[in-house]
């Protein structure tokens, strides 16, 4: 479960513009709980899942990896949602059942 | 530990890899480490805060299939000479059965994991079944009321137990999987890494 759902939040984090490795662990702080090792196989798995592309550009003299969101990337976004939205209407349901 | 000796160890931790697979793991964390010191972290503090080579490490291993590793390690780091090749040819009698025997080890290992998780839950659905099968013999019999309250009591106790059990085994079935997990990284370090022990 918590694995699935990194991977899910790597994806949004590259959803409206393409991000490096150091920046997503920044934009995702505040929400999970992540570091730079863990996002290391997650990006590779996402990789070799065809998610994400993988590009290299210079900056300051050096390179960095830059993250792309493929289409299938944004269909398991897209499906995410969707399981989220039947998730949500069964906790509504739930925690209205007690007042019924 | 300043970059260039995080960047030595990792790459040392990582020895058996493929050529591909340790460049890409090794530029990762060398990106990180400007991108941290970029921001404005001293560079010490920017390779400790990444975690221990061993963590890392093991993190990585996780991800790459036993499969891709084994394959590297027994590559040939050079094409074969045709005496070589020859020598394979006439050997064959005898590694190819060791090679064999390898190959039906690990997957009767793996067969018995999946036997082991199978023999406990049908222990489990036979326990069920006879308790319930003696609860309803109870009723069918015509031995008299003893008989009956001594099969039903049985027949209660053994339905009970195997669903007690049922708990037990779903536990001992996540241990299993985890101990699975532990293994199978314990087997990818074997190939993987320099050992400390050595020089």
């Amino acid at each position: 479960m918590k694995r699935g759902l990194l991977d899910v939040c790597v994806l949004a984090a590259i959803r409206d513009e393409d991000s490096y490795g150091y920046r997503i662990v920044k934009d995702l702080s505040p929400y999970v709980e992540i570091s730079e090792s863990t996002l290391y196989p997650i990006l590779r798995r996402l990789e070799s899942g065809q998610m994400l592309t993988v590009r290299t550009a210079e900056h300051n003299g050096r390179l960095r990896k830059y993250y792309h969101i493929t289409d299938s990337g944004i269909e398991r976004l897209k499906q995410f949602e969707s399981e989220w939205k039947e998730l949500m209407q069964i906790y509504e349901f739930v925690t209205r059942g007690g007042e019924k | 530990m300043n970059k260039t000796e995080f960047t030595e160890q990792l790459r040392a931790a990582l020895k058996g890899l493929s050529e591909e697979d340790l460049k890409k793991s090794v530029d990762y964390y060398e990106e990180m480490i400007d991108d941290r010191m970029e921001d404005g972290i001293p560079e010490e503090e920017a390779v400790n805060g990444l975690g221990s080579i061993d963590e890392i490490k093991d993190k990585i291993l996780k991800e790459i299939p036993i499969t891709n590793i084994v394959k590297e390690k027994i590559k040939p780091k050079r094409s074969l000479a045709g005496w070589e090749i020859a020598l394979l040819v006439i050997g064959s009698p005898v590694w190819v059965p060791i090679v064999l025997s390898l190959i039906i080890t690990g997957l009767s290992i793996y067969m018995t994991f999946w036997i082991i998780i199978l023999s406990l839950y049908v222990t489990d659905l036979s326990l069920f079944l006879s308790g319930i099968l003696g609860i309803v013999a109870a009723f069918m019999q015509t031995n008299g009321f003893a008989t009956g309250l001594f099969l039903s009591g049985i027949g209660i106790t053994l339905t009970g137990v195997s669903v007690l059990l049922f708990f037990g085994f779903n536990q001992i079935t996540k241990w299993m999987f985890i101990l699975s997990k532990k293994f199978l990284l314990w087997l990818k370090k074997l190939f993987v890494g320099e050992k400390k022990s050595a020089n």
